[in-house]
């Protein structure tokens, strides 16, 4: 069994943190994985990708080929779109409803979003809207994570859960709860969509 | 300690160098090389790691710890190798004492750089071996044996990064650490390269040619894998690609230690009638395969347009490449725009731009002449500032040779990292030829664009314009605030109309670091 996921968003929405968190899981689960990030002069408020390839027999390549993605997990929902070519026939894409606006030529919302909802299989919610309503305004990357646990598939919701206390240990208790009470919402989200 | 531990491949290479027993790492920072630095300042604080000032004197300080018969690494981005060729082309001939490995992490694509020149024309043009790691795994472990494998030849090993090794994470199993060499200085004049001297050296360098070889020839890193009748050469990271398209009518050779492995070259060819080349970045191997193998055997790759001429190689053209179809379920999307990078929120290069943009629509032949750094991006809109941007330094140079031939004004910005780096000579050229520029050294207390690096003139920019000879009155101070506009707009003003050298410093904390700093 094999899982490639593109992460994606703006540079400085916290796409790593999710990636670090699956990342966590799948080493504690004995997965192979490979994750290809980009550093440099993209994280200044640009398009950012991370491809993250879960799999239980070895990975070769650090990229996903075009075509072959299961997931699509994205900080804004522009950016879910930008890496379409690269979703399966059966991928789901998970991404934050709200558009981050630091363009001029930024597409029409309704416009976009009706793009969006025309794939086959889309979970999309406003994330910052729900951390901010479950008192975590900084956990929207989690209320993310726990919308697109459901599809991660070869890691289980709960094993997420459990890393998402070790990656967020040092900053103390209440963050790791906050945290995960946000993975929660995002899982309850998917669940009912 | 044998551990597992998820790693990036440049993190893996500094952890590598660190079990080799590795003394000192000497770089500046550039992206896809950073991190192996960065991991070595954090992992382990009796090793020498400070930032350089530039590649050449990260370059010659490595040379002589190795001369002191100490494990030495340098590292840096691939166009940092122009900085440091000087240096590193000559310590082919001198030789080495301790292990001298120089890291060299290519950019194809130029995700984040100028152009995609590759590293290992410079290892050929040296004659110094090459290793290119696959993965992040032969990255640990082909650095370990690279700093054994320099002190048994005495020659310096070019360690070849791209920037999908350097960036991507995976696990890798680590080994026993060993201790550092002890202090053992070289004794030999082969170091003194006079020319009766250099003559002798060169002719050892040549003398060691085959060696390399045969090494090249017996070591694991390269292998010959399975039996099909279509020869495929991989290089590096190539060969993961090869491997992820699963074809199984291929006989490959994996390539990752150079001079290239002729004899299982000309077995590969033996036994295939045609040979397809896939390497990341320029075609070196391709060439010297043609070359080998002659004008009648098929050999295919870059050149042949098998492969894009440019840009990295991706699971997708290798697998084209290869014949496998691509199995594309969606199109690109209808409602999608560019997002290029952009200057932070509230930066103050922001301001720097906005006066400056104010005042050069004053002057209609004005021109700004930029360099390498976040401040790069004033080329882009909204501010559309700069007329160039070509490599580290030139900023000051190219406005003073066309201020030499009468444009007017002539203005040059250049960062507080980059002006050190290789800023400061020309500058020293523009005073003693009394040049008409506009110096703006838009200084943010960091090296920003790679990620927040302390800078080498930190606090002593005043100091250096001083003594490299430009008048005290015309090295102004300003912080770049809104606020501040009327006062840098008057100052710029002031500046340009003094014919001869003036040096504006806007001084004012990068947004990324305050934000690190203030938590």
């Amino acid at each position: 069994m094999k899982k490639d996921i593109i992460l994606s968003g703006v540079g400085g929405q916290g796409i790593l943190s999710i990636a670090t968190v699956i990342g966590e899981a799948a080493t504690a689960a004995g997965l192979f994985l490979k994750q290809a990030e980009v550093h440099g002069m993209s994280q200044r408020g640009g398009d950012v990708q991370s491809n993250l390839r879960l799999s239980n027999e070895v990975i070769y390549s650090d990229l996903i080929p075009v075509g072959s993605a299961d997931l699509i997990i994205s900080m804004e929902p522009m950016e879910a779109l930008r890496y379409l070519p690269y979703l399966s026939r059966n991928g789901r894409v998970v991404t934050s409803s709200r558009p981050f606006v630091n363009i001029p030529d930024y597409p029409d919302k309704d416009v976009l979003l009706a793009e969006l909802d025309s794939l086959p299989d889309v979970v999309r919610l406003d994330i910052e809207e729900a951390a901010r309503a479950c008192g975590n305004p900084k956990g929207a990357n989690m209320v993310l994570l726990g919308m697109a646990a459901p599809a991660i598939g070869i890691i289980g919701a709960d094993e997420l859960r459990e890393a998402i206390g070790r990656v967020f240990a040092r900053k103390g208790d209440a963050i790791v709860e906050a945290n995960r009470k946000a993975f929660d919402i995002g899982l309850a989200a998917a669940m009912k969509s | 300690m044998s551990e597992k531990r998820l790693l990036l491949g440049d993190e893996a290479v500094a952890l590598g160098a660190l079990h080799a027993g590795l003394s000192g790492v000497y770089a500046y920072p550039g992206t896809p090389s950073t991190e192996v630095t960065e991991f070595i300042q954090t992992h382990a604080p009796e090793v020498r790691s400070r930032w350089c000032t530039n590649e050449k004197t990260a370059m010659e300080a490595a040379l002589g710890m190795s001369y002191a018969g100490k494990r030495a690494l340098v590292c840096m981005k691939h166009v940092g190798m122009n900085v440091c060729a000087d240096a590193f082309v000559n310590s082919a001939v001198t030789g080495v004492k301790g292990g001298l490995v120089v890291l060299a992490a290519d950019d194809p694509s130029m995700h984040s750089s100028q152009n995609e020149q590759d590293s290992r024309f410079y290892a050929q043009f040296a004659m110094v071996p090459v290793f290119e790691p696959s993965d992040q795994q032969e990255a640990y472990d082909m650095i370990r044996e690279a700093f054994a494998f320099s002190e048994e030849m005495g020659l310096p090993v070019l360690f070849r990064m791209v920037t999908r090794l350097a960036h991507s994470r995976a696990a890798v199993q680590t080994g026993e650490a060993t201790g550092q060499n002890a202090l053992d200085p070289a004794a030999d004049r082969g170091w003194v390269l006079l020319p009766a001297i250099a003559r002798r050296q060169y002719l050892k360098l040549i003398d060691k040619q085959p060696r390399l070889l045969e090494a090249s020839e017996g070591t694991p890193h390269n292998i010959l894998e399975g039996t099909g009748s279509r020869g495929v050469i991989a290089c590096g990271i190539g060969y993961n690609y090869v491997k992820e398209a699963g074809v199984q009518d291929i006989t490959l050779l994996k390539v990752s230690q150079y001079p290239l492995p002729e004899a299982q070259i000309k077995a590969l060819a033996a036994r295939c009638s045609s040979i397809l080349v896939v390497e990341d970045g320029q075609p070196v191997v391709e060439q010297g395969v043609k070359a080998l193998l002659g004008a009648g055997y098929p050999v295919e790759g870059r050149l042949t347009h098998k492969l894009p001429r440019t840009g990295e190689l991706t699971p997708d053209n290798v697998a084209a490449a290869l014949g496998v179809p691509a199995s594309r379920a969606f199109g690109s999307a209808q409602n999608l725009a560019p997002r290029p990078p952009q200057l932070c929120p509230g930066c103050g290069h922001r301001d720097v731009y906005a006066a400056l943009n104010q005042v050069a629509a004053e002057y209609p032949g004005a021109r700004i002449f930029g360099d390498i750094g976040c401040y790069t991006l004033g080329a882009l809109p909204p501010f559309s500032a700069l007329a160039s941007c070509v490599d580290m330094g030139a900023s000051i140079t190219m406005a003073k040779g066309a201020a030499d031939a009468g444009l007017c004004p002539a203005i040059a910005v250049i960062g507080d990292s980059t002006f050190t780096h290789s800023g400061m000579t020309g500058l020293l050229d523009a005073v003693n030829d009394k040049s008409n520029i506009t110096v703006i050294i838009s200084d943010n207390l960091t090296t920003a664009m790679t990620g927040g690096q302390d800078s080498a003139g930190t606090s002593k920019f005043e100091a250096i314009c001083l003594g490299l000879g430009v008048e005290p009155e015309h090295v102004r101070v300003v912080v770049p605030l809104p606020a501040n506009m009327p006062e840098i707009t008057r100052i710029i003003r002031e500046e340009i109309e003094y014919k001869g050298v003036s040096v504006i410093i806007p001084r004012r904390e990068c947004m990324q670091t305050l934000r690190r700093h203030k938590k």
